[in-house]
């Protein structure tokens, strides 16, 4: 024992000797965090809005108030041509365009009904989808109040609700995912790429002809890492909680093991790795090509998986991300239990061990 | 030297890789506290057959002890007895010297005072005392090639085994490494040096020479030469891979 926590202390000693390391262990997850929650986001703040009133009444000019003072949206001025409307997106002066028609309230009040025109600027799909969307809901909010007492023979209300994530926060959806991301990264990449080097300067058969079993090389090489990728684990739910208010509604010590449960099967991915590849830059390649692509595109952390073809959706049950987000999502945001993850921990669990057997017999075939 | 003990005896070793023979039906032996030059040209199989003795991989056949020890099936009593110096040089750039020797003297299971007394010892002979707490980064080449010879016998093992220890070295520091081989032979370790500088063939006490996998001739200097009718070591070589 006395040997091995030696060589454990030396791993730790190269970790933090490397600033490149340190950089990736303790800047990367905190800046990814910031820059997620920042700048890749569901919600839509300030987005501008031109106004086409033909009519200018009472209702259309109630109506156009209701728009800015719902915070989601700023005045870029009216208009009072078709042409201008292209005008206003070229020049990035607007993302939306408000058209009332002629004689709005007189419609609405003889006929009941008045059409409101709504034309986006669909070069940036994602901000034009989320405009009409918000759009939609504050001016049908403010019609269905108008008409709060005048009792129509027959209409229908439809009221919808956000469960576990009320108010549609990005945050919501992205810390699990980036917990996805950071541990794989961290976990495999780092792994991976400190075994190679050892191969690489020839220190690993030093390792080998020396009284260490193969078993306490790799178990040394990779503990200081279970320690760090925890670390970071939990770095990221707590910001996730301090700075996005994501909750943890299930059980933290759940979290906790599932957490280590995902690290173990990224870490013996990337000793497998590590026994596949001949150099460092071969180790980074095939993380970064294998993993981490595949990790951000088809785990279901940015883009959904039923609307994948249905072979991409086949791929994706391979992505260990794709059950662990699934997990976290769970404990965190319905804060359930083991009963409604013991699917995906099997799966998780059945891969790790795949990957540590095979890892086993690569090693052999390798000293052989 | 006859009737000294054999601290490797190897009979009919064979490693394939595939199809290619590496080592052809190799058999000699090492007796206790010699130097034993293990010679031959890039890819004659000398260093596929050292890691057989290292058991750093396995034989496909053959006969094989190491320190009185069975390469089969008793590989971790040879590995505590064995100092091991690869072709690459093999200390770690990012420690420091200290911390190098505190490392392989732990790993092969020496206490912490017996390490302290030892090291002071290595770095006085050495001249090093000063170094102690610098990065290897940070060191001449020609140092740090006699402190990983120094880390691999740190643990006194009975037998240490050097893969072209020489390599890319000036030829006084090469001189002083084998001025260190000499000493720690004094000690008694047997040395087992693999090199394919022909003139440090002349500083062992018997080597063998290895042509395309096979042992082609294996004596002392002296006595090679003679039987070759050479001046040097060198042309025996030639000589030998000629035929």
């Amino acid at each position: 024992m006395k040997r091995f926590f030696g060589f454990v202390r030396k791993e730790f000693q190269h970790i933090f000797r490397d600033k490149r390391t340190l950089l990736i262990l303790f800047g990367l997850p905190v800046v990814m965090i910031v820059l997620f929650g920042f700048v890749v986001s569901t919600e839509i703040r300030d987005v501008k809005v031109g106004v086409w009133d033909r009519s200018m009444d009472q209702a259309s000019i109630r109506a156009t108030q209701k728009i800015f003072s719902s915070g989601y949206f700023l005045p870029a001025g009216y208009i009072d041509h078709e042409e201008e409307i292209g005008e206003l997106f070229r020049g990035g002066k607007a993302r939306v365009v408000v058209v009332f028609e002629e004689g709005f309230e007189g419609k609405l009040l003889r006929e009941n009904r008045a059409a409101i025109k709504l034309i986006t600027d669909a070069s940036d799909a994602n901000t034009a989808q989320l405009s009409l969307t918000y759009l939609q809901g504050v001016l049908m909010s403010y019609f269905q109040s108008m008409n709060q007492d005048v009792q129509l023979p027959w209409s229908v209300q439809i009221k919808s609700r956000m469960f576990y994530n009320e108010e549609m926060k990005g945050a919501y959806m992205f810390v699990p995912g980036l917990m996805a991301l950071i541990l794989m990264l961290i976990s495999a990449l780092m792994t991976s790429v400190t075994i190679t080097r050892e191969k690489e300067f020839g220190t690993m058969e030093l390792l080998l002809a020396s009284p260490l079993k193969p078993r306490e090389i790799i178990l040394g090489k990779v503990t200081p890492y279970v320690l760090l990728s925890f670390t970071n684990a939990m770095t990221i739910v707590l910001l996730g909680f301090l700075v996005f208010h994501v909750p943890v509604r299930g059980s933290l010590w759940l979290l906790m093991l599932e957490c280590m449960l995902y690290i173990s099967l990224a870490l013996s991915l990337g000793v497998l790795i590590s026994i596949k590849a001949k150099s460092q830059q071969m180790a980074m390649f095939m993380s970064m090509l294998g993993l981490m692509l595949p990790t951000i595109l088809l785990s279901g952390f940015i883009f959904p998986i039923d609307n994948m073809p249905e072979i991409l959706q086949w791929v994706s049950t391979i992505m260990p991300a794709r059950w662990f987000i699934v997990i976290v999502k769970n404990i965190m945001l319905k804060g359930t239990g083991m009963a409604f993850i013991w699917k995906e921990t099997l799966i998780l669990m059945g891969m790790t061990l795949f990957f540590i057997l095979a890892a086993v017999k690569q090693f052999k075939i390798r000293l052989n | 030297m006859a009737g000294r003990e054999h601290i490797i005896e190897v009979k009919d070793l064979v490693k394939k890789f595939g199809s290619f023979t590496a080592n052809d039906r190799l058999s000699f032996h090492v007796e206790r506290g010699e130097i034993f030059g293990f010679l031959g040209a890039n890819g004659a199989g000398k260093t596929t057959a050292m890691r057989i003795l290292c058991g750093l991989s396995y034989p496909t056949s053959g006969e094989i002890r190491v320190a009185g020890f069975d390469v089969y099936r008793e590989r971790e009593q040879i590995k505590k007895r064995i100092g091991y110096m690869s072709q690459k040089f093999s200390l770690y750039e990012d420690l420091t010297v200290s911390e190098n020797i505190h490392l392989y003297a732990g790993i092969y299971g020496l206490g912490r005072k017996q390490i302290l007394a030892r090291e002071a010892q290595l770095l006085e002979r050495l001249g090093l005392e000063g170094i102690r707490k610098r990065l290897i980064a940070g060191i001449p080449l020609g140092w740090k090639q006699k402190l990983a010879f120094s880390v691999a016998i740190f643990h006194q093992p009975a037998i240490v085994f050097l893969d072209e220890p020489t390599g890319g070295v000036d030829p006084i520091t090469r001189r002083q490494f084998w001025e260190m081989i000499h000493d720690a032979a004094g000690e008694g370790i047997t040395v087992f040096v693999t090199t394919h500088y022909m003139d440090e063939a002349e500083y062992c006490d018997r080597v063998s020479i290895m042509v395309d996998g096979r042992i082609d001739a294996l004596d002392t200097p002296g006595a090679l030469k003679q039987q070759y009718k050479s001046e040097n070591m060198n042309e025996v070589f030639l000589k030998l891979a000629r035929a």
